[in-house]
């Protein structure tokens, strides 16, 4: 696709690209894996690696090669599912604040403000404890979700408010298009290179925010995530005991898929920001 | 007589400043006028008149104060009637073509659904058939408009698709908010031409709302002219512009530049310095600049008088008045 | 004959645009010459998109990036001598700024500083260029001017959003000329202003003119504006000039198709007979049509019209055309 190629010219979509495909690869690989990654003793205990155990094995007795694999599928999917749900929630928040204004807006805003407001970290903590015998994934997720729409959707509120005010609002009125289909049709293409972003940094987030929630203990240990396996490594000592495959593995694979992430964001924010796509229209 | 649009006593009062210090304007004051079919009636002033103002209440874009406005005798303006207001045969087109259109959007979408909401045409083939009929009439062809983006446009292509779009519903009424401002002074010609010859072939009205007297002159039956939210002169455009009555309808005749070096202007003039004051003054808004302004214009808001056919509003002709 | 001040040779000004690896070249000013004299108001006049923006921008030396100067020079005769300004240093340019030429760009309207009154503007201007003034002294230089142009004295002490768009061109182009420089230069001062509006700039305008006796440039596309202001107009036509005579034969003999055009497609009160604007739409600066750019929209068009550009000759002293219709002795079909 002629987008696809236009975006490859940027190096850094085309590394970020490289880096997350790698590691959705990886989080495919978990199907095929020998092991369970919920039993303990399925290996020798704290080898190093090896032709047969490539990234060596840890002290629960668990291959860290498909471990990791295990835990990038995971993470992947508990940010996948806070970004997504978070996005959807601004959207529709965000829209109907900046359209109807009023009333509706005040009350969308105080609710959305009282949100950024709170100690996040705090609530958090409070909500994983209680509800830490039903954690999976995708209850995790959807607690991520719920503090990560206050943003934007104050942002995508003002976007709307200024667009609101231009002529081609009154053209589109004219032409008898209704206020839901206006929305999505005249303002979601300038609302696009921020959802996009902003879902992408928001991912960026929840893996951070899991990671945090795990090593502190507040996460259901038997999972495999990214945040989990730097746990069980810093509870068994193992930066102590220089069992460097066993720390090494998710710190490297998080620094990639944080990096990954914040170039990809970048890159296609600045593709589909709608002046560099006006100028791209008219050379063309 | 038949009226198209009427505009009866249609005003518009704007509070503006903080708690502390509020200044209330009153944009539109009292303006009553009507349209009939198969006519181009300018509305004409400078910036800060009221034009802008009217033709958004007359849309429906912005609640009126007071006043009504009846539309082959509906009432309009309220927005639970604007699609049926539309459909009644209203539309619209405004002043940058660049910003009509949103740039992210082909331009071609507009008219689709354009002819979707009101259902205009029963298949694509229809559609496109009678999307080909607006663009041809305006003098455009459909191959050069498929498919493209406003900014692959120029501003007069853009404003003559602004008003094929616009005719797609077959309107009876055409508001034209300042359409060739933002055109350049060369091709003004063929868009204002456009309006004369759908005034000719289809009976359309124009309410061409304008600053450009020459334009304005040209292509229109009748005119007013606005100042400070009052109509002070109103009549046939052969006798309100070449015979001007009214103080300010002479300043602004007098200050069209004219393509003719022999004809170059001859004296100062003495411009107004701080906008919102002469809307503030009590009695004639133009008092301030008026080079024959007595004590009475000062305090005493001049009535609508008819001198010939014409509407003035001010008080040299209160005495002489015809009926 | 009054002196030449500011010349140009076959000046080439491109902008060079690299969007995703594509380059376009757009070719706003395209082999100009130009011969602008002391003590006069130059017009010109043109639709958008044939740069002339981009032209008055290189008579002032603010070629940036997009914007190259690819070819030709510009010279301005100063105090005597001839200075090629495209091979001055950014530090002898400011220099010649505010004191020598000035520029006043479009949209002036909003070029003052929001946050600060007017006076403080002034005092901006005249500490930069003109060292040693106390802030009294600065005051004092600003009311006088405002009161010699016959601007109220009470503007001084207004914020620019105090005052009305025009009044605001008019403080832009009173500082312009605070410093009595031998060139001004005004890209479109009277776009976007009421018609009683702009005749106050333009009287201010004439003003200054005579009172400082300098040269005053001056691109509008309102030929009337052009009609009551300019002693010489040159037309500009997708990134070349193409006629050039005094205002009165302009406007009473046009000799070119597109300057016919232009004259004839402004409305004349006392005339409502059907006029007919110029066809077609200007040309793509990217892509030009070849040989002359204004054959595609021309009634007269000859075969030679399409295959070259004809060359900018005297016809008669003061009166010089670029056409195959009149120039080089060819089939002369002179309109």
């Amino acid at each position: 696709m002629k987008v696809l190629r236009d975006l490859f010219k940027d190096y850094r979509f085309a590394l970020s690209f490289c880096v997350l495909v790698v590691l959705v690869i990886m989080a495919l690989l978990s199907f095929f894996s020998p092991y369970d990654p919920t039993l303990w003793g399925v290996v020798p205990r704290d080898l190093e690696p090896s032709w047969e155990h490539w990234l060596g094995t840890d002290s629960n007795g668990q291959d860290i090669f498909w471990q990791a694999t295990f835990a990038v599928r995971n993470s992947l999917i508990i940010s996948l599912i806070a970004g997504l749900v978070s996005r959807l929630i601004a959207i529709i928040v965000g829209m109907i604040a900046g359209y109807k204004g009023g009333t509706t807006d005040r009350v969308l805003m105080f609710i959305s403000d009282s949100l950024l407001v709170i100690p996040l970290f705090l609530i958090m903590v409070m909500l994983s404890m209680l509800v830490r015998q039903f954690m999976n994934l995708a209850v995790l997720g959807l607690m991520l979700s719920i503090f990560g729409w206050a943003w934007d959707a104050r942002l995508i509120r003002s976007v709307i408010l200024s667009l609101r005010e231009r002529e081609f609002t009154q053209t589109a009125i004219l032409s008898g298009t209704g206020t839901l289909r206006l929305v999505l049709n005249e303002y979601m293409p300038f609302a696009m290179p921020l959802i996009f972003s902003t879902l992408i940094n928001n991912m960026s987030w929840a893996i951070g925010l899991e990671i945090t929630l795990a090593i502190l203990g507040l996460v259901k240990m038997s999972i495999p995530t990214l945040g989990t396996m730097l746990n069980w490594a810093i509870t068994y000592q193992a930066i102590l005991l220089m069992r460097w495959w066993w720390v090494g593995t998710p710190v490297v694979l998080s620094v990639f898929l944080f990096i990954a992430l914040y170039w990809m964001s970048v890159s296609i924010s600045e593709y589909l920001d709608p002046r560099t796509r006006i100028q791209r229209v008219g050379a063309q | 007589m038949e009226k198209l649009l009427e505009v009866d006593h249609l005003t518009k009062v704007f509070s503006l400043g903080s708690m502390l210090s509020r200044v209330r304007i009153t944009a539109v004051d009292r303006v009553s006028f009507y349209v009939k079919p198969a006519e181009i009636f300018a509305l004409a002033g400078e910036s800060g008149c009221g034009k802008t103002t009217a033709a958004r209440m007359i849309l429906g874009f912005e609640e009126p104060t007071s006043g009504a406005v009846v539309h082959k005798g509906k009432q309009g303006g309220k927005s639970k009637n604007k699609k049926v207001w539309f459909t009644e045969g209203v539309q619209a087109i405004f002043q940058d073509p660049f910003g009509t259109f949103n740039p992210l959007r082909r331009v071609d979408r507009y008219f689709f659904e354009t002819i979707q909401n009101f259902k205009l045409a029963r298949n694509n083939g229809e559609a496109i058939k009678l999307i080909e009929e607006k663009l041809n009439a305006v003098g455009l062809s459909y191959e050069e408009f498929s498919g493209k983006y406003p900014s692959e446009f120029s501003g007069g292509q853009l404003q003559r698709i602004s008003i094929a779009r616009a005719l797609l519903t077959n309107p009876t009424l055409l508001i034209a908010d300042e359409p060739v401002s933002m055109v350049d002074a060369s091709l003004r010609m063929s868009i204002v031409n456009l309006f004369k010859k759908l005034k000719e072939v289809s009976g359309l009205s124009v309410l061409y709302i304008t600053h450009d007297l020459a334009t304005a002159y040209y292509v229109s039956d009748r005119i007013a002219i606005m100042f400070r939210g009052h109509i002070v002169e109103m009549g046939p455009v052969e006798r309100v512009l070449m015979d001007p009555k009214h103080p300010y309808t002479k300043l602004l005749r007098e200050s069209i530049p004219e393509a003719d070096p022999k004809k170059r202007w001859k004296g100062a003039i003495t411009l107004s310095e701080m906008e919102y004051e002469e809307y503030l003054r009590a009695g004639c808004k133009f008092a301030g600049r008026c080079p024959d302004a007595t004590e009475k214009c000062k305090s005493e808001v001049p009535q609508d008088v008819y001198v010939d056919d014409v509407l003035v509003k001010c008080h040299q002709y209160t005495g002489n008045q015809d009926l | 004959m009054n002196q030449t001040i500011l010349w140009t040779e076959q000046l080439k000004a491109f902008y060079v645009l690299d969007l995703h690896g594509t380059q376009t070249v757009v070719k706003a000013v395209n082999e100009v010459n130009l011969e602008i004299q002391e003590n006069e108001v130059y017009g010109i006049a043109g639709e958008s998109g044939c740069g002339k923006t981009t032209l008055l921008k290189a008579l002032f030396g603010a070629i940036e990036p997009p914007l190259r100067l690819i070819g030709g020079k510009v010279y301005y005769c100063l105090f005597i001598e001839e200075t090629d300004v495209s091979s001055l240093s950014a530090e002898d340019k400011r220099r010649l700024r505010l004191e020598y030429v000035s520029y006043v760009p479009q949209g002036s309207m909003s070029v003052l500083n929001p946050v600060l009154k007017v006076k403080e503007t002034y005092r901006d201007f005249i500490e930069s260029h003109v060292g040693g003034k106390t802030r009294e002294e600065a005051y004092e230089i600003a009311g006088r001017q405002i009161a010699e142009l016959g601007l109220p004295r009470k503007i001084l002490d207004a914020y620019p959003h105090q005052l009305s768009g025009g009044m605001r061109q008019r403080v832009t182009i009173a500082l312009a000329a605070l410093l009595k420089p031998r060139i001004m230069i005004c890209d479109e001062p009277t776009t976007a202003l009421d018609v009683v509006v702009q005749r106050g700039v333009v009287q201010l305008l004439r003003d200054i003119q005579e009172y400082l006796e300098n040269t005053i440039i001056l691109v509008t596309h309102d030929m009337g504006v052009q009609a009551n202001i300019a002693d010489r107009v040159g037309i500009m036509y997708a990134g070349k000039m193409v006629e050039e005579a005094t205002t009165e034969t302009i406007f009473g003999n046009p000799l070119h198709p597109y300057t016919q055009y232009l004259i004839n497609s402004l409305p004349r009160f006392g005339d409502k007979t059907m006029r007919e604007s110029v066809p077609g739409s200007p040309p793509s600066l990217i892509n030009l049509p070849s040989g002359c750019p204004f054959h595609p929209r021309c009634p007269y068009v000859l075969d030679i019209c399409t295959k070259q550009m004809p060359s900018f000759t005297n016809l008669e002293p003061n009166h010089k055309v670029a056409c195959w219709l009149v120039g080089e002795g060819e089939d002369g079909k002179a309109s």
